[in-house]
């Protein structure tokens, strides 16, 4: 086997230094009747060569978005494709990085803690906050870590969630708190109702709040439904409630244009880069996002935290810091179990964010929202109604199909080679008629008429 | 014996924001084919942003400059041998990079149709399976993101099994000699922790377990072999014992390199277990993630596994199933680290069956190899046997004042990363030295010819040690700064 360089001799020697008689006989520390008597069960080894061609077969079972074969995907929902340079793979995939171990040594370490370092500047800068750690491992679980943050800095319990939160985010938090039901038995986690406008309702989260008991609100913006929350409100409501604001944002290109949630008010802010980061690979993995606009609150963060320093001649470097946060020092007492996270993803949108550049993210932010009006006016036109009518968008649109069935749609234009987005039914019953476009640079005006126009052949 | 020679050409790399050119970019976008729009005419004031990020302003040649110097700084498994305890730093397979970048596996929405996706769903189904025959288990969920994740989501199962029969238990049985994610899981997951200590001569006993068994223990958290490098023979009565008082059997499968066609944990009453396929199954560290940590469990745990899970159906194409009643829900956003268990399917499709059992015991002959040859040189608590992984101690140079750490910094001016130092606990000045078995027997002996002069220079001229590393770009950096007046981004006010 290629990857093991021992050849009998070397077998041989390493027993005899050893003075075991076989391989065998180092393992006569398992109990003889746990020991697997036969092979595993597993295919066949194969060559490189074969083992490519395998992959490739897999591979030809998927349509992927293609312009060689017309496949056109609208997807977002959460994972935003956006067109990765090719200087992101280039320099992600230099074995330095990409082989390298969780940088525990920072004397062999500077190239990973350096490019990490600017990976939590770049985050605070979007965000709008002070500090942002190392990286979580998604968008979802770290809302769900915001939420156990927000309960230890303010000793409550409950988290309130806004109804436009990513479906899947609300059940990692719910399943994220599940060993910690409230005092009367229930979930800590409620989700406040679906709103006419699909923005959360002021007075419902003002009757949420009333009982005092609230350590955090949760409130997606771009929201699952693409729209545009007024963060300030909402953040004045929360704190006077006494509880905390978390920003979620799973298209964080959007920040280029939308008012910094830290600005805003909010308190903490978590987000999801994957579509920055990397190629969706069927959403993971991407790389969680995690800030907080008070400096003082960086001692209750979850996760690793890269701080400049000094060497012993007092030239700059950098290091793991403030790790007595952490499981491998404070075990049960940590403020979080996480230990290896997405630090090559981390990397990979710091290299896309350096490429862009402060223009380039705006311009490129510019696009998407040229791109998805144009889509609106253009399935307008096919009779597609926004669905939450009045609200600006970014980049996603929600939109009531003629017919009343987007599943449907969604199985319709799928045979003319077209995924027109997301049919939101499979998570909100009452949402049955509606779907969920995203629209970014990678689609041409050609690509948007084709969209409108498969529509068109079925209404 | 000669040692690398670990000279380089470094350059000094200032954060990229050092660099920025106001109106410079290395952004490529297409020329706008449709009307541009006024975000001022679209959203309310309130909603727009005032200020721009501040992005650096370069080049793409500025861009890829810097990320390549700064890279050159880091240490690597391409470069060199990383002896990290119970982290299985094993070479990894290019061939599985290949794999994992084919655009057809790769550029896919989770929320596609299934049937534009039956692929993935294939892989993902397959390499369930897999796992599961490998560590002896009815089903695996390759949900979780990381080891730690892992352990959560095994947690969760094992408080939902007890809940389902209609009983609240909240104690965990740890052993001292766990990783540390271990109690920290409990913790997150609202049980709490009981230490169980170890035998003098490394082990976990019925008897220590015995001592705290009551119906109020959910389960006992084992790692095996155990972070002191030795099987935990008596796993199969103390999975016994546990089962017999209502609880179950957790394993943490972080070493479960060392067991692959040798022991499958579920075939010794192990009811749940998480693995690491960034360890065992050779997929890249990336510099700190992304990992996969699959989590394997037997028939009871099925019912409560994570939605959704993928399934085949009688006419051969695969569905995620989302309706799973007792299920605890979901720990993070699609189906999991699909990248990651892309390298990890790539990795055991190349060796096979056979080929991973080879891998596992020539693991364990290069670990005890190590341990022989080390024996003369420093303190090894337990010199008679070791699985994967050997301990060694700092304790007979109490008199030279060389300590664990300066031998770990030490090791760097000889081309190596150094070993997991002051882990496990129970064993002071603890140096845990995992080879796997991708290292040759030359690279480990010149592993053990650098210890040995390291040894020799701490008791003839100490200082070259404690004043180590010298051959890196920097010397020792100062932790304590840095966490006494955290700067923790470029340019802020702190």
């Amino acid at each position: 086997m290629r990857y093991l360089p021992h050849t009998q001799d070397d077998i041989a020697r390493m027993l005899r230094l050893i003075g075991a008689p076989s391989v065998d006989a180092l393992f006569a520390s398992i109990p003889e009747p746990l020991r697997l008597k036969r092979p595993l069960e597993l295919p066949a080894p194969l060559a490189e060569a074969q083992l490519l061609e395998e992959l490739r077969a897999l591979a030809i079972k998927n349509h992927p978005q293609s312009r060689a074969t017309g496949a056109l995907v609208f997807a977002g929902a959460g994972a935003h494709p956006h067109y990765i340079p090719s200087a992101v793979d280039a320099l992600s995939s230099r074995s330095e990085f990409y082989t390298a171990y969780t940088p525990y040594q920072p004397e062999l370490s500077q190239g990973t803690l350096l490019s990490i370092f600017e990976f939590q500047t770049m985050v605070a800068e979007l965000f709008g906050m002070a500090v942002a750690n190392a990286s979580m491992y998604d968008g979802a679980s770290a809302a769900a870590e915001a939420v156990l943050m927000a309960r230890r800095l303010t000793g409550r319990s409950r988290a309130l969630l806004a109804p436009g939160l990513h479906p899947e985010y609300a059940q990692t938090c719910v399943t994220y708190l599940s060993g910690m039901p409230l005092a009367g038995g229930g979930s800590p986690i409620a989700r406040l109702p679906l709103s006419a406008n699909g923005l959360t309702d002021l007075a419902a989260l003002r009757e949420g709040l009333a009982a005092g008991d609230v350590a955090c609100v949760l409130v997606q913006t771009p929201s699952f439904f693409g729209t545009l929350e007024d963060l300030a409100p909402i953040a004045e409501a929360t704190h006077a409630a006494g509880a905390l604001l978390c920003s979620v944002t799973t298209e964080p290109l959007a920040l280029a244009l939308c008012k910094a949630p830290g600005d805003a008010g909010a308190d903490l802010a978590v987000g999801e880069g994957l579509g920055l980061a990397g190629p969706l690979n069927l959403g993971g993995p991407g790389v969680g996002l995690f800030a907080v606009r008070d400096k003082r609150a960086v001692r209750a963060m979850p996760g690793r935290l890269v701080g400049e320093t000094v060497d012993s001649q007092g030239r700059p470097g950098y290091v793991l810091t403030l790790s007595t946060r952490e499981q491998h020092i404070r075990r049960e007492k940590a403020t979080s179990n996480i230990c290896t996270n997405h630090g090559l993803f981390a990397l990979r949108l710091a290299i896309h964010l350096s490429l862009l550049g402060k223009t380039g993210f705006e311009a490129l932010a510019r696009q998407n929202l040229a791109k998805t009006v144009f889509a609106r006016d253009l399935l307008a036109e096919h009779g597609l109604r926004p669905r939450f009518p009045g609200a600006p968008f970014f980049n996603e649109l929600a939109l009531a199909v003629p017919g009343g069935d987007a599943d449907a749609v969604v199985r319709q234009c799928a045979r003319r080679g077209v995924v027109p987005g997301v049919a939101l039914g499979r998570f909100f019953p009452e949402l049955k008629d509606t779907l969920l476009v995203a629209v970014n640079e990678t689609h041409s005006r050609e690509d948007l008429i084709r969209l409108a126009k498969s529509m068109k052949t079925i209404a | 014996m000669s040692t690398p020679e670990t000279k380089s050409l470094l350059v000094q790399e200032a954060p990229i924001f050092v660099q920025s050119t106001p109106g410079r970019s290395g952004a490529s976008l297409p020329a706008l084919d449709v009307p541009a729009v006024d975000v001022a005419a679209l959203w309310p004031a309130a909603l727009r942003r005032e200020r721009l990020p501040e992005l650096p302003e370069v080049s793409e040649p500025e861009v890829v400059r810097h990320y390549t110097r700064a890279s050159l700084w880091n240490f690597h498994i391409d470069k060199g041998m990383y002896p990290l305890g119970s982290c299985t730093m094993k070479y990894n397979p290019k061939s599985a990079d290949a794999a994992a970048a084919i655009p057809g596996l790769t550029m896919l929405h989770p929320y596609q149709p299934e049937d534009q996706l039956q692929g993935a769903l294939a892989m993902i189904h397959e390499l369930e399976g897999y796992l599961a025959r490998i560590a002896g288990f009815a089903r695996v969920t390759l949900q979780p993101s990381a080891g730690a994740h892992g352990e959560l989501c095994g947690l969760m199962l094992i408080r939902a099994y007890h809940e389902d029969r209609g009983k609240r238990r909240s104690k965990v049985l740890i052993p001292d000699t766990a990783h540390g994610t271990n109690p920290a899981s409990c913790t997150v997951n609202g049980f709490s922790t009981v230490p169980l200590a170890t035998s003098e001569l490394g082990y976990l006993t019925p008897e220590a377990v015995k001592a705290v068994l009551d119906d109020d223990v959910a389960a006992i958290m084992i790692t095996n072999p155990n972070t002191l490098g030795l099987f935990e023979e008596r796993i199969a009565e103390i999975a016994e014992l546990v089962h017999g008082a209502g609880g179950l059997v957790y394993m943490d499968g972080a070493n479960l390199n060392a067991l692959l066609g040798r022991f499958r944990p579920g075939d010794a009453g192990v009811d749940v277990m998480h693995f690491n396929l960034h360890k065992t199954f050779a997929t890249p560290h990336g510099g700190g993630g992304p990992g996969s940590g699959p989590v394997g469990v037997g028939e009871k745990l099925v019912p409560f596994l994570p939605i959704p899970t993928v399934e085949k159906r009688a006419d051969g194409s695969y569905a995620l199933d989302q309706e799973r009643p007792k299920s605890i829900g979901r720990l993070r956003a699609f189906l999991g680290n699909y990248g990651v268990m892309l390298r990890a399917y790539a990795y055991i499709r190349e060796l096979g069956g056979e080929g991973l059992k080879q891998a596992t015991e020539m693991a364990v002959l290069n670990a005890n190899y190590l341990r022989a040859s080390l024996r003369e040189l420093l303190h090894v608590p337990f010199p008679d046997r070791c699985m994967h992984e050997v301990i060694a101690s700092d304790h007979d140079l109490k008199a030279t004042g060389v300590t664990t750490l300066d031998i770990a910094k030490r090791l760097m001016d000889y081309g190596f990363h150094p070993p997991t130092v002051y882990f496990p606990l129970v064993v002071h000045g603890a140096l845990m030295i995992e080879p796997t078995e991708t290292e040759t027997p030359q690279t480990l002996d010149c592993f053990v010819a650098a210890l040995r002069e390291i040894v020799d220079d701490a008791r003839q001229s100490p200082e070259r040690v404690k004043s180590a590393p010298q051959s890196t770009g920097l010397g020792r950096l100062n932790e304590t700064l840095a966490a006494r007046k955290p700067k923790l981004r470029f340019g802020g006010e702190e």
